[in-house]
Parts: C-alpha cells; sequence; structure tokens
C-alpha cells in the first residue's frame, strides 16, 4: 500500500494511458462496426420483394457472409501480431499510440460487426414496414426506429469487447507499450508482487466500472424495455 | 535492405528452422502448451457447464463468473503467479486455464441450456434417464455453440501462449522478445506472421471438426 502512496501520480499516468487505450479504439471500432453490420445484416421475412426478389435475397446473405467471415478472421489474428505487424502496413513506430489505438480498433471492430449485424437482425421486420407505412424516410427510420430498437442485442456486444479490450490493452506492455500493463511487467523484473497487484485491481476496477456505465447507458436509452 | 526483404531472409535461412532454437521446436512447444491448456480447460470448465445447462441453474452465476474473469488481465496472472510458483509450466499453465475457462464454461452452459425445453421433454417422456437425456439429446444439439467456445478458447490461448516467452519458456513468442532485446524489428515480424498463420490454422481445423460433429438435422436449417 505504502508503494502505491509513494508512486501514485506513475500509477495514475498509466491508468490514464489505459482509460485511452480502452475507450478510443472502442469507440472508433463501434462507429466503424454500425454501418458496415448494417450494410451487411440480412432482413428477414419481407413478404413481397417483386421481381428479382429470390437473387437479391441470395445477394444480400452472400454479402453478410463476406463480412462476418472477413470479421471471423480478424479476431483470428493475435493482438500481438497485431501491434507488431500493422507498423509494417502504417510506417508507425510499434510503441506509438497511434499503432496501438489502430491495432485496437481493429480488434474491437472483429468482435463488435458480428454482435451488429445480429442486432440489427434482431429488429422485427413488421417495426420496420410498418415505420415506413406511416411516412418515416428511410434515413429517420433508421435513427428513430432501427437503431433504438437494436441497441439491446448491440450493447451486449459493446460490453463484452469493452471488457475483453480492458484486459488486452495490458498485453502491449510486452513490447513496451506503456499501460497498466507495465505495472506488471515492471513488478516481474523487480520481483516485486505489490505492483503487480496494484495493476490487476485498477484493470478489475475499470472494466467494472466502464461496464456498468455502458450498461447504465444502454438502459436509459432503451427506456420502452419492460424491465422485470 | 527493408524490414519485409530482411523477414524474407530470415524465413529462407536454414539456420532459423533447425537446433534446439528454431522454427520447428518452437513451433511443437507453442502447439504443445495450447494444446495442454486447452485440454485441462476443457475438463474443468465443460463438465460443469454442461451440468448446470442440463439442470437449468445457476445461469446468473455463470454469467457473472465469465465477466468477471473476462475483465482478469491475464498478463497480470501470469506475472503474479510466476513470482508466487516460480520458474516452470505451472504458472503460466494455470493463468491461461484461468483466461480459457470463461468461454468454455458460457457456452457449455448456453448450450445446453439454449436447447428446446419441448425437445428435452419428449426425450423424458420416452422414458430416457437424465445421463441419456444428456448426452444423446441435449449435447449433439448443443455442438455448434459448444465449438464456438472451444474455438474462442483456442483462439485465446494460442494468442497468450505468446506471452509464455516473456517469464522464459518457449513458444513463438520467444522470438519475438529475443528479437526486441536486440532490435532486431524482422525477427519480431517474422514470428509473429507465424503466431498468426499458426492461429488461422488451427481455428480452421477445428472449424472442420466442428463440422463433422454437427448433426445433420442441425445444419440443414442454415442453407
Amino acid at each position: 500500500m505504502t508503494w502505491l502512496f509513494h508512486n501514485l501520480s506513475y500509477v495514475g499516468e498509466l491508468t490514464w494511458l489505459h482509460l485511452l487505450q480502452s475507450v478510443l479504439p472502442v469507440i472508433i471500432g463501434t462507429v466503424v462496426s454500425i454501418p458496415v453490420a448494417r450494410f451487411a445484416a440480412v432482413r428477414r421475412s419481407r413478404g413481397a420483394e417483386g421481381a428479382g426478389g429470390a437473387s437479391r435475397a441470395r445477394a444480400g446473405k452472400a454479402r453478410r457472409g463476406t463480412v462476418v467471415n472477413a470479421a471471423a478472421l480478424l479476431y483470428t489474428i493475435p493482438s500481438l501480431a497485431l501491434f507488431v505487424l500493422l507498423p509494417l502496413v502504417l510506417g508507425t513506430a510499434i510503441t506509438s499510440l497511434t499503432n496501438v489505438i489502430i491495432a485496437l480498433s481493429l480488434y474491437v471492430i472483429a468482435m463488435m460487426v458480428r454482435s451488429c449485424v445480429d442486432a440489427f437482425e434482431s429488429v422485427d421486420a413488421a417495426v420496420l414496414d410498418a415505420a415506413t407505412a406511416v411516412g418515416y424516410r428511410p434515413a429517420r427510420r433508421f435513427w428513430a426506429v432501427e437503431l433504438p430498437l437494436s441497441v439491446p442485442v448491440m450493447a451486449a456486444g459493446l460490453r463484452v469487447a469493452l471488457v475483453s479490450n480492458i484486459s488486452m490493452v495490458s498485453v502491449g506492455a510486452v513490447i513496451g507499450i506503456q499501460s497498466l500493463g507495465t505495472l506488471f511487467t515492471d513488478g516481474l523484473r523487480r520481483d516485486f508482487t505489490t505492483e503487480i497487484i496494484v495493476g490487476i485491481v485498477l484493470i478489475a476496477l475499470i472494466a467494472v466500472v466502464l461496464d456498468r456505465l455502458v450498461a447504465l447507458a444502454a438502459a436509459v436509452a432503451t427506456r420502452w424495455q419492460v424491465r422485470s | 535492405m527493408n524490414v519485409v526483404e530482411q523477414t524474407w531472409n530470415w524465413f529462407t535461412d536454414p539456420a532459423s528452422w533447425g537446433g534446439s532454437g528454431g522454427i520447428w521446436i518452437r513451433l511443437a512447444e507453442h502447439l504443445g502448451y495450447t494444446g495442454m491448456v486447452l485440454g485441462i480447460s476443457v475438463v474443468v470448465a465443460v463438465p460443469i457447464g454442461l451440468w448446470l445447462g442440463h439442470t437449468r441453474r445457476g445461469g446468473n452465476v455463470v454469467i457473472g463468473l465469465t465477466g468477471a474473469l473476462r475483465s482478469l488481465p491475464t498478463l497480470g496472472l501470469l506475472t503474479l503467479f510466476a513470482l508466487w510458483i516460480g520458474i516452470g509450466l505451472t504458472a503460466p499453465v494455470l493463468a491461461l486455464v484461468i483466461l480459457a475457462v470463461a468461454p468454455l464454461l458460457a457456452n457449455a452452459y448456453a448450450g445446453v441450456a439454449a436447447v428446446d425445453p419441448a425437445v428435452v421433454d419428449a426425450a423424458r417422456a420416452q422414458g430416457m434417464k437424465e445421463w441419456q437425456i444428456l448426452f444423446t439429446v441435449e449435447i449433439p444439439n448443443a455442438v455448434p455453440v459448444l465449438f464456438g467456445g472451444i474455438r474462442n478458447a483456442a483462439l485465446q490461448i494460442v494468442a497468450t501462449v505468446t506471452v509464455m516467452a516473456y517469464i522464459d519458456l518457449g513458444g513463438l513468442g520467444r522470438f519475438l522478445i529475443d528479437g526486441l532485446a536486440v532490435r532486431d524489428y524482422s525477427r519480431m515480424v517474422a514470428s509473429m506472421l507465424l503466431a498468426a498463420v499458426l492461429a488461422l490454422a488451427l481455428d480452421g481445423i477445428l472449424a472442420l471438426v466442428q463440422r463433422m460433429l454437427t448433426s445433420p438435422g442441425l445444419v440443414k436449417e442454415e442453407s
């Protein structure tokens, strides 16, 4: 404990770096995933499609498959590998914040695209048709009906991505990227367990607090939901 | 000479592949660690998840526990256990098993609990015993979800085994740590390319196994 008080500013700075790497990629990843998923999502049970309905449905399914599989493929690549390989493409330094944020954003996209597709597909097609019937134009229908209705499933995926990302940030410490993970590598080098425990507790704390915040925000955004 | 060329040279140099610190040995170590951790995790988590799913109890506990496990940083556990338990395989294996248990437990539970209750009741009405229901009705129906958990766990393990080199063990991470120490970026790139290819191959093989194990009755719905 005394170690923590003597090193408050150091731990504070690492906490700030950790928060930055936890939150920014999740925001970027979500903002990218939503349009990609909307593009890929296939609306089921849409009555009369008119001429070419069947071939359009097949094209939609193929598009969904491509996007979801690409995300799954990206998810397969270890995060540490992304940290190291991305500079080849971007020309950044491995330990630069830009490189880390982009690598983690890619990882969040890999996790989020699937749940965003599921979220859009969870919206009842009849509700969307009803919105069109009462005069919603596509853009307004998306913002006022489709997006709000997909929030519950999306938020569940977001929470998993967020919590996974918070713990993943610390892995970067192995190759010298500063975060609370630095406490682990430093603690190991100095044979000092207190430092490691402080790191674990702080990371778990960040995960719990941010997870609750997202859950709360989702609940506020979906006031229409019946809660037991 | 740029990084891509250097990486290529490293790969084409026979000296990189053979010997006690060569690519083949590191690959074998990496796969060995991954297999061991996956095996232990499956034995620990899957039976519990299947049983809880069968009784349809403890759902909240499973969700809470897997959420809590997910928020624990594996690197933190790895370094902490390394200091507590000391050098050797026990510390990293323990840390990685804790990491892998979450998706296995959650998916085993969810897979079985999501089987249509009408199907389970029908089996019970036929006079099947509880263990028969679990093994011949619920588990076959749960294969896609259950295997999703196994694949997810395998991916997380194979990615995190890379970090084991940080506490002086082998695996493909060895090249990363050694390359970092001497500022040899091409060796780091090469090792991470290998790690990515290994993860892709492993996931591909598991996907094939999953397809073979999934009952044809479950696949039809998709097409």
